[in-house]
């Protein structure tokens, strides 16, 4: 069984002016441990989907199941990554990354110390008792990173959470979450604009169309990439003629 | 000369600056409050300026030590500084939890909007006489007005600021399936902490004209009493007494609410 079924959803925005569909119809299965990216230009409604796996919106029409359940029984199996680290910034690091922990009533002294000690395992050492405005943007990301994982999410919404730091970071990052989601065994869904990001990422990749947000493609990532960490896939010869083909098939998608 | 030593003493350099231009500050402070006061008690000896209206620092002086002496002087303060610490608080708290059910409750607030408007631009201090009628001529009805001057003006402003709270918190909250209440004590009050404080020092000034707006009306003791007392007999050097003393106790009051600023937001 897949372990999220995204079911002939769809979904309308409605504003004093009209109604506007952001989903058409869309259905897509992901598997345990897979990484998927959502590739497509602005307005297209990745984000939208996210915030309906994860919850936060019900479709209009359609249903979204994980392992098999309707979502809004499973709310807390989902980890959600925002393009800002949005840390508390009058929390400690050690009570921003545990806040999951206690709001979901799985606080105790060994979750904590699990935690703290996935915090120090990612590089952030001896920041426990430091407050956000101290961190640099990458570390911030990273405890980020720490207080979606903390909970033990099924799945991993991930909406550019690299878009936002400078390009040194942004491709360290990706091999750390890359690694850690392994590791872990953890699905992941990506949404992103980078092409190469989405590649060396990503099992498989997801192409959308704009207004209504309709999959257009999926692309399968060849097991040669899929096998090497973010940064090795980017170096990898299989990389290019990937990032062509993706590249002239979001050209298309523009023009139609 | 090697780098650090270049460093240090361009440093020292800029310290040196900083604490020249302070002085000068400082100096001209000092010579204004000087000024003022010996212009002040020339003026009224030479009658300049009428002495009878415009009093003198030295008489001023005398009316304090005999005021001390006979205890008068302190147990009005006191009446004072209490009405005024009490209206600040009950007003900024009540303000506060007003903001917080408007917040809790969106159809209230929009329902409310325009009542809020209406009573946002109304003196409040108008309301003194209705006060006093219904809570009768007392420390309670004093009180009521040193609070509802700041009450709506402060409901306003933090509800803004709850909504002007990022709605990404509340996202992560919610994927961790926080309840409405968990949304307010994790992310909506802390984040508008900073407001809520500003709000404390405009109040801090409203309540004081609340709180001496109410003792012109109930006329029976504290510094707006001596001051409407003063102005009847016709005793200026009292109602001067009074106004210096007020400048002093909102002043510090002030400087309180700027510490306490300090205390609670180390990390805005």
């Amino acid at each position: 069984m897949p372990i999220l079924t995204i079911d002939q959803v769809m979904h309308a925005y409605v504003t004093n002016q009209s109604a506007v569909l952001a989903l058409d119809h869309l259905s897509l299965n992901v598997e345990r441990g897979e990484f998927l990216s959502f590739l497509g230009p602005s307005g297209c409604g990745k984000t939208t989907l996210l915030s309906i796996v994860a919850g936060l919106i019900t479709p209009t029409k359609g249903r979204v199941l994980i392992e098999g359940k309707e979502i809004h029984t499973m709310r807390q199996t989902i980890g959600y990554m925002l393009q800002h680290d949005y840390l508390f910034p009058w929390k400690t690091i050690e009570q921003n990354v545990t806040l999951g922990l206690k709001l979901t009533g799985k606080y105790s002294e060994k979750t904590k110390k699990q935690t703290l000690a996935l915090l120090h395992q990612i590089g952030l050492r001896d920041v426990d008792d430091r407050y956000p405005n101290e961190l640099s943007g990458g570390m911030r990301q990273r405890a980020a990173l720490v207080r979606t994982l903390a909970t033990d999410p099924k799945i991993l919404l991930l909406d550019e959470p690299f878009s936002a730091l400078d390009y040194q970071t942004k491709l360290k990052l990706e091999d750390l979450v890359w690694e850690t989601l392994k590791q872990y065994r953890k699905t992941a869904l990506l949404v992103t604009h980078d092409i190469g990001e989405a590649i060396a990422m990503s099992d498989r990749i997801v192409l959308f169309t704009a207004r209504p947000g309709k999959i257009q493609k999926i692309v399968t990532v060849p097991d040669s990439l899929r096998a090497c960490t973010p940064f090795q896939a980017r170096q990898h010869p299989d990389f290019p003629p990937l990032f062509q083909m993706i590249w002239k098939e979001l050209e298309s998608i523009e023009q139609t | 000369m090697n780098k650090h030593e270049w460093l240090q003493r361009i440093y020292d350099q800029y310290m040196a600056y900083e604490k020249r231009e302070k002085r000068i500050v400082r100096f001209f402070q000092t010579i204004i409050v000087i000024a003022f006061f010996s212009l002040w008690e020339i003026a009224s000896r030479f009658h300049w300026i009428d002495p009878l209206l415009f009093s003198s620092p030295s008489s001023i002086w005398h009316l304090f030590m005999t005021k001390i002496r006979d205890h008068t002087l302190l147990s009005h303060t006191t009446v004072t500084l209490t009405e005024t610490i009490l209206g600040f608080i009950v007003g900024t708290m009540i303000g506060v939890c007003f903001a917080a059910i408007l917040w809790w409750f969106p159809r209230v607030s929009k329902i409310v909007d325009p009542y809020l408007v209406i009573l946002n631009a109304m003196p409040k201090v108008a309301l003194g006489p209705i006060f006093i009628v219904a809570l009768g001529p007392n420390m309670t009805s004093i009180v009521a007005m040193g609070a509802i001057i700041s009450i709506i003006i402060t409901t306003i402003v933090v509800y803004t600021s709850f909504t002007e709270v990022d709605a990404n918190y509340m996202k992560v909250l919610q994927t961790f399936g926080a309840t409405k209440r968990q949304w307010f004590t994790e992310a909506i009050l802390p984040a508008s902490f900073p407001t809520i404080i500003s709000t404390l020092k405009v109040n801090v000034g409203l309540s004081w004209v609340g709180v001496i707006v109410g003792e012109f009306l109930v006329s029976k003791q504290g510094l707006g009493y001596m001051i409407i007392y003063g102005f009847q007999v016709f005793n200026f050097t009292l109602v001067l007494l009074s106004l210096l003393m007020i400048a002093l106790l909102s002043s510090i009051m002030y400087q309180l609410v700027g510490w306490l600023e300090k205390k609670l937001i180390k990390r805005a």
